[in-house]
């Protein structure tokens, strides 16, 4: 099960957060700064897993922005590593280039990309473009 | 409309292949939205961020209020709201608002505002609610794009209560030509099946129409609900494994659209869920695992790219591998597969493989062997979690050879380790490490030593208290016990002798604990000295109330002999201006006791008798004050549950009596259906709980000891035993008793594998660290189970023992009654059998003291009983046609057979029904079958055939002995041929049998019959016992045939009456510490309520009325020559308000039920 998906800078600013459990807000940003320092100051050569609470936490860095997903124990590190990049890929597809700026001035879509991709902490949807078509189709309504 | 958007839709591969997105319209600077966004982005602080988020939100709400603002500034007001929110600020005036975007705006402003609803709000929200019409509206829209959003939503977050109002549309939407509809009301329907699963009981087809759709998405959308559903109960769903196969070979096969391929890997994740389902279906079970043997061969060979998301997909071909039922060629591919991900240099993969090889360790220990080299560099990995994942392994492999090295291991990464979770988690495991393998008690006290003081005040404190139980209690031998309190004393003086003033609480406490009980034990030591520890310990800062209060205890216990008490009584004098109450106290009663050395020889006697010291948990000592106060009139005690029943009933009348009222009225109406399995396990499940104490860790029910022990062997992780015993198997347990040279011994021994005589370091450590497993390397495919033999075998009786000396851990077992008599009530819920009609004709055994007359008057009632029961057959008569034959036991008739017609042991069929008058219960054309001579003056049942087929015929017969049930078996060959080797088996788990003679025969004539008895003894009640039984016999050599029979024994037929007079009552009573109280009903039908109701009693379950004086009757009976029960019946009002006590704690619990089921029956 994924718990949560955040994606973080360097600065250790939140970019975008969505939790499949509820968190209360207050308790979030205290999370998102723990989480943080898990994942930032670990080396290159380190795994891209970390144990966190009774969670274990994989993350994946693209420049200067790391996607953090927090799931359970029974989950598969490794196909998640790789959700990861699937949704980047998503990202990069529909942005053209996808970058942090990017990802800032749309949340809203980002959000609906994702909603398509892991819903109540399954993953739903990998397929690109079906990912992207419900998103698609509500840009081509807005323009007409 | 609708037109544009299917055509947007299936237009859309062109369109993206256009690759015409310039970043997807980029903000204008200008916005406010951008604005606020370049404001974030330059941020330096803390501060600044929050005085920047708490003016845009003053902003914000200023905006969103007013009614100028547009349904497009209100999107933009809303993305700015999720920001706020998302940086930790709270924007709770903008839920409404997103509801009402939701509802008013078009479409981009209404996904906008959907997207604000599911990022605001949860669950339970009270906004939700206003969301539901939104929602109605949308599903039934013809914009596709809006149906979309609605199940979107719907599927993340809805009100529970809300569901009946979308689900029809939600399920018309299965059958939607757009697969995306169709697969969203998939999810939808997942959600509900989540959170109200009885919800969605009526669509499961519908789920399999979703499985078999022509769409693959809507596909691998149902598997989430079949993962789901297959985890709760794999075996209904064994007939899709064929589909699961066929999808997943299509999957591999590369049958999918392209686009569904990631890295040219086809559909990795839908291959990854189908694994997990298919493990699942296949666990335990060879025949559905067969057929999925080349499917896993094809995806294992499939997947030998060489991509991270190949191998995600064989570590779940792996694990899958390992939980179904074996294949050698698979395991060994599966086995290289790991090798391969632990000797990878990625790290990631180096993970996963120690991940899967933790998995797979509990199934095939050899494995850990053939990678110990990888392992040990794990160990010294720079990477925690490499490591913790290393350490996790060892604990799995861990046996009584290897465990002081890992342990070792452990404790010294907990030395280094800051995250209290790891720290919790290891600190127990280390604990139930140490518990079942400690090779000495040396070892064992240093390594709970270092345990404590590392577990520090996170510990749960389940782990102190269960190894002071275990000091406590002590295991099977005296002279080891006596050591290690002996060397537990030890260890802590020295402790204590260094500084301690970094010590955690809890450890200081098991300490004080620890001296003040068994310090006394150590010859040679001046106990003054000790005193002298614990009160500068007293004296010391930091040390917590509650910890004063450990040591004042202990201090108690030390105080005797001159100097000592001096030297207590100084401590004393200085608690009794302390300002806590609690320490005042124990320092006034530690003054008193100090004065008055009898009284503390009788409170806290010096070997303190960890077993015979018994807790009264029931109080009987204040019965006297009690019933003193109720003459003064007092309001007699409720217990809890009654009062809030009695409660309940106030603010609700129900005409019925309460308590008994639901699950009896239920289990007398529903359609009765005796075969169902369940309902034998159910009754099994049910005894169980309430009888065994000590089995009671395992089943999740309240435990008697009143400690919780998560760490116990078996508490924590249920299935820690099966994973565990490979690692152990084939030790004697002198190996396990060894000493620690012993293991030295065995870390210098080579391992079987020819080494270089110069071992270097981590070869060495490599030896033992998998000694032990060496014995495994043989093929054990299977999860096999050999005990292992923990060093401290916990004596059977945990209830009182723990609580000699620290009084706020006396036990509760009253409680647990309690509890028990909730189990029963709920169990009556459960059960749908009918209840037994034991009362309809049983005739009372004779009564203790039974003389000649008693014999004589029976023999007058038994004449009737012929007669009666002819009346009282056509009443049973339809039970007795509904009970299958195998289970007759409880429902037949019980009568006593007339003397006159007594014959011989054995008496021929054919003879017998000559002789006899119609009156035989089995019917005139059936033969008839006598007790032995020296039976029939028993009291006891009807013969009820049990089983019979072509040659062979049983028949059972209970006959109520004083010490005993006696369970008597007739065989009777019904052809003319000879049977060859008859052999009569009969078991029960639960009771003591005896068998008293005939069960072998070599041969047996045709159309004779033969007998056989067995005694039965209950030693503890249950409710219900379930017996099972075996005939096997050859018609010709060679030829062999068995039949199978079971019946049931419930407790009642192991009740027999108690003779005594009223003061010999008296004083039993008070002697009693179990005890429970229960109303039940009155029989208002017929004369005295009280005197009718108790003579139902009576005859139903062989009860003794010793006395009835007014409104208050007395009832004695017990279990055969064993425990016996009082019960104390008083009227009270329109109910009987009963008051059982007994000797034994399940008793009481027993008898009421089965006093409930009578009466109900009546």
């Amino acid at each position: 099960m994924i718990k949560f998906l955040l994606m973080i800078n360097k600065q250790g600013q939140t970019r975008l957060s969505k939790y499949y459990d509820h968190v209360d807000v207050g308790k979030r940003a205290a999370l998102e700064a723990n989480v943080v320092k898990c994942c930032l100051f670990r080396k290159k050569e380190e795994c891209s897993f970390v144990e966190y609470k009774d969670y274990k936490l994989v993350y994946r860095q693209y420049a200067a922005l790391f996607i953090v997903v927090g799931i359970t124990d029974d989950e598969n590190e490794l196909s998640i590593y790789e959700l990861v990049h699937n949704f980047i890929e998503v990202l990069d597809k529909y942005f053209n280039r996808v970058s942090e700026l990017d990802i800032m001035f749309n949340l809203d879509k980002v959000h609906i990309m994702l909603d398509e991709m892991i819903l109540n902490g399954c993953i739903v949807e990998t397929n690109k473009n079906r990912i992207l078509a419900p998103l698609l189709a509500l840009d081509k309504m807005a323009e007409s | 409309m609708s037109d544009v958007v299917e055509k947007t839709l299936t237009a859309l591969p062109s369109l993206l292949s256009l690759d015409s997105q310039p970043g997807a319209g980029k903000l204008s600077s200008t916005s406010k939205l951008g604005q606020f966004i370049r404001n974030i982005t330059e941020l330096t602080s803390k501060h600044e961020e929050e005085k920047l988020i708490k003016k845009e939100l003053a902003v914000i709400k200023d905006q969103v209020s007013s009614p100028y603002t547009t349904m497009r500034q209100m999107r933009e007001l809303m993305v700015r709201s999720m920001y706020c929110e998302m940086l930790g600020y709270e924007a709770s005036f903008a839920y409404i608002h997103a509801i009402k975007l939701a509802q008013q705006g078009t479409v981009l402003e209404k996904r906008a505002g959907y997207l604000a609803v599911s990022l605001f709000l949860n669950e339970n929200h009270e906004l939700l609610l206003l969301l539901v019409n939104t929602v109605l509206k949308d599903l039934q829209s013809t914009n596709i794009i809006e149906v979309c959003m609605a199940l979107t939503v719907v599927s993340q977050i809805f009100p529970k209560d809300m569901i009946p109002a979308v689900l029809p549309l939600v399920e018309e939407k299965l059958s939607h030509p757009k697969e995306i509809i169709r697969r969203k009301a998939v999810l939808a329907l997942y959600k509900f099946y989540l959170i109200a699963p009885n919800q969605v009981q009526h669509i499961h087809g519908k789920f399999r129409k979703a499985l078999c759709d022509k769409d693959p998405g809507v596909m691998t959308s149902s598997l989430h609900i079949y993962l789901q559903m297959i985890q709760e109960s794999p075996d209904s769903y064994k007939d899709l494994v064929g589909s699961f196969v066929t999808i997943l070979r299509q999957v591999v096969g590369g049958k999918l659209p392209l686009d569904f391929n990631y890295h040219s890997i086809p559909a990795p994740w839908l291959q990854m869920q189908l694994l997990r389902i298919l493990s699942l279906l296949g666990r335990e079970d060879q025949s559905t695992s067969e057929t999925m043997y080349d499917v896993l061969n094809e995806s294992l060979r499939r997947a030998e790219m060489n991509h991270n998301i190949t191998y995600a997909i064989l570590y779940e071909c792996v694990k899958a591998i390992y939980t179904i039922h074996p294949k050698a060629e698979l395991l060994e591919k599966a086995a290289k597969c790991i090798g391969n991900f632990v000797l990878s240099p990625k790290i990631n993969l180096k993970y996963l493989g120690l991940k899967a090889l933790t998995y797979v360790v509990q199934h095939d220990a050899s494995l850990a062997l053939q990678h110990q080299m990888t392992i040990i560099e794990c160990l010294d990995h720079s990477d925690l979690l490499i490591k913790r994942e290393t350490l996790e392994l060892l604990f799995r492999i861990t046996n009584a050879q290897n465990v002081t090295v890992i342990v070792e291991r452990i404790l010294s990464f907990l030395r280094l380790c800051n995250d209290d979770y790891t720290i919790i988690d290891l600190v127990g495991k280390v604990a139930e490490l140490a518990e079942k393998y400690a090779p000495d008690n040396e070892w064992f006290i240093q390594t709970m030593t270092v345990v404590f003081s590392l577990g520090g005040d996170l510990m749960p404190p389940d782990i102190p208290s269960s190894f002071l139980r275990l000091l406590a209690e002590g295991s099977q031998s005296e002279v080891d016990d006596r050591q290690l309190k002996v060397y537990a004393v030890n260890s802590y003086l020295s402790v204590l002798n260094d500084d301690c003033s970094h010590l955690p609480q809890r450890f200081l406490q098991v300490i004080s604990w620890v001296l003040g009980e068994y310090s006394y034990l150590r010859e040679g030591l001046d106990q003054e000295e000790v005193i002298l520890l614990l009160k500068k310990l007293l004296d010391q800062r930091g040390v917590s109330a509650e910890t004063r209060s450990w040591v004042l205890s202990a201090l108690t216990k030390l105080c005797r002999g001159s100097g000592r008490a001096e030297l207590a009584l100084a401590v004393a004098e200085s608690l009794s201006s302390t300002l806590d109450t609690v320490l005042r106290q124990q320092g006034h009663e530690l003054r008193h006791l100090i004065q008055d050395g009898s009284l503390h020889a009788r409170v806290l006697p010096q070997p303190a008798p960890a077993n015979s010291l018994e807790v009264d948990s029931s109080l009987s000592f204040l019965d006297g004050f009690v019933s003193d106060a109720l003459a003064a009139g007092a309001a007699p005690y409720k217990p809890p549950h009654q009062r809030q029943e009695e409660l309940g009933q106030q603010r609700a009348p129900t005409l019925e009596p309460y308590a008994l009222s639901l699950p009896m009225s239920l289990s007398s109406c529903t359609v009765t259906d005796r075969q169902s399995p369940s309902v034998l396990s159910m009754s099994s499940g049910l005894s169980a709980n309430s009888t065994e104490p000590s089995q009671r860790a395992g089943v999740a029910t309240l435990m008697l000891e009143g400690v919780k022990r998560v760490w116990g062997k078996e508490g924590y992780l249920p299935q820690r035993d099966t994973s565990e015993t490979p690692a152990t198997v084939e030790e004697p347990s002198d190996v396990v008793q060894s000493s620690h040279q012993q293991v030295v011994i065995d870390i210098s021994q080579p391992e079987p594998e020819p080494e270089p005589p110069q071992l270097d370091k981590k070869q060495q450590l490599a030896s033992s660290l998998f000694v032990g497993l060496g014995s495994q390397n043989s093929a054990c495919l299977l999860g096999k189970t050999e005990a292992t033999v923990p060093r401290f075998r916990r004596k059977p009786h945990l209830n009182d023992a723990s609580s000699s000396g620290t009084s706020e851990r006396s036990s509760d077992s009253s409680h647990s009654s309690h509890s028990t008599a909730d189990s029963f009530l709920y169990g009556g819920l459960l059960e749908e059998e009918p209840a037994t009609p034991i009362q309809s004709s049983r005739h009372a055994p004779q009564p203790i003291a039974a003389s000649g007359s008693c014999e004589a008057r029976q023999h007058g009632l038994t004449v009737n009983g012929v007669d009666e029961n002819r009346g009282g057959a056509v009443v049973c008569a339809k039970e007795e046609k509904r009970a299958h034959p195998t289970q007759l036991i409880e429902s037949d008739m019980v009568r006593v057979r007339p003397n006159a017609l007594a014959e011989g042991a054995v008496v021929p069929p054919q003879n017998c029904s000559r002789h006899l008058p119609s009156t035989s219960s089995c019917g005139s054309d059936s033969e008839v079958l006598k007790l032995p001579f020296e039976l029939q003056n028993l009291p006891h049942s009807d013969i009820i055939s049990l089983i019979s087929d072509s040659h062979l015929c049983i028949s059972c017969c209970r006959v109520f002995r004083e010490d005993a049930l006696l369970i008597v078996l007739f065989l009777s060959n019904s052809t003319e041929m000879v049977l060859c080797d008859v052999a009569l088996e009969l078991s029960c788990e639960e009771l003591q049998m005896g068998s008293l003679r005939g069960n072998v025969m070599e041969s047996m004539a045709g159309r004779t019959s033969s007998v056989c008895h067995y005694t039965v003894f209950m030693e503890r009640p249950h409710t219900h016992v379930p017996f099972t039984g075996t005939v096997s016999y050859q018609t010709q050599p060679g030829h062999k045939h068995t039949l199978h029979f079971s019946g049931k024994l419930t407790t009642a037929d192991f009740i027999r009456p108690l003779v005594l007079s009223t003061e010999e009552y008296g004083k039993l009573w008070l002697s009693f510490s179990h005890d429970v109280k229960q109303n039940l009903r009155l029989l208002t039908d017929a004369g005295d309520p009280l005197i009718a109701t108790l003579n139902v009693l009576k005859d139903c379950l062989q009860l003794h009325i010793v006395d009835i004086i007014g409104s208050e009757g007395i009832v004695a009976c017990r279990l055969l020559d064993g425990a016996p029960c009082l019960m104390h019946c008083r009227v009270h009002g329109a109910s009987l308000a009963v008051w059982l006590r007994s000797s034994l704690s399940s008793f009481p619990d027993c008898l009421l039920y089965h006093c409930q089921r009578a009466l109900q029956e009546h």
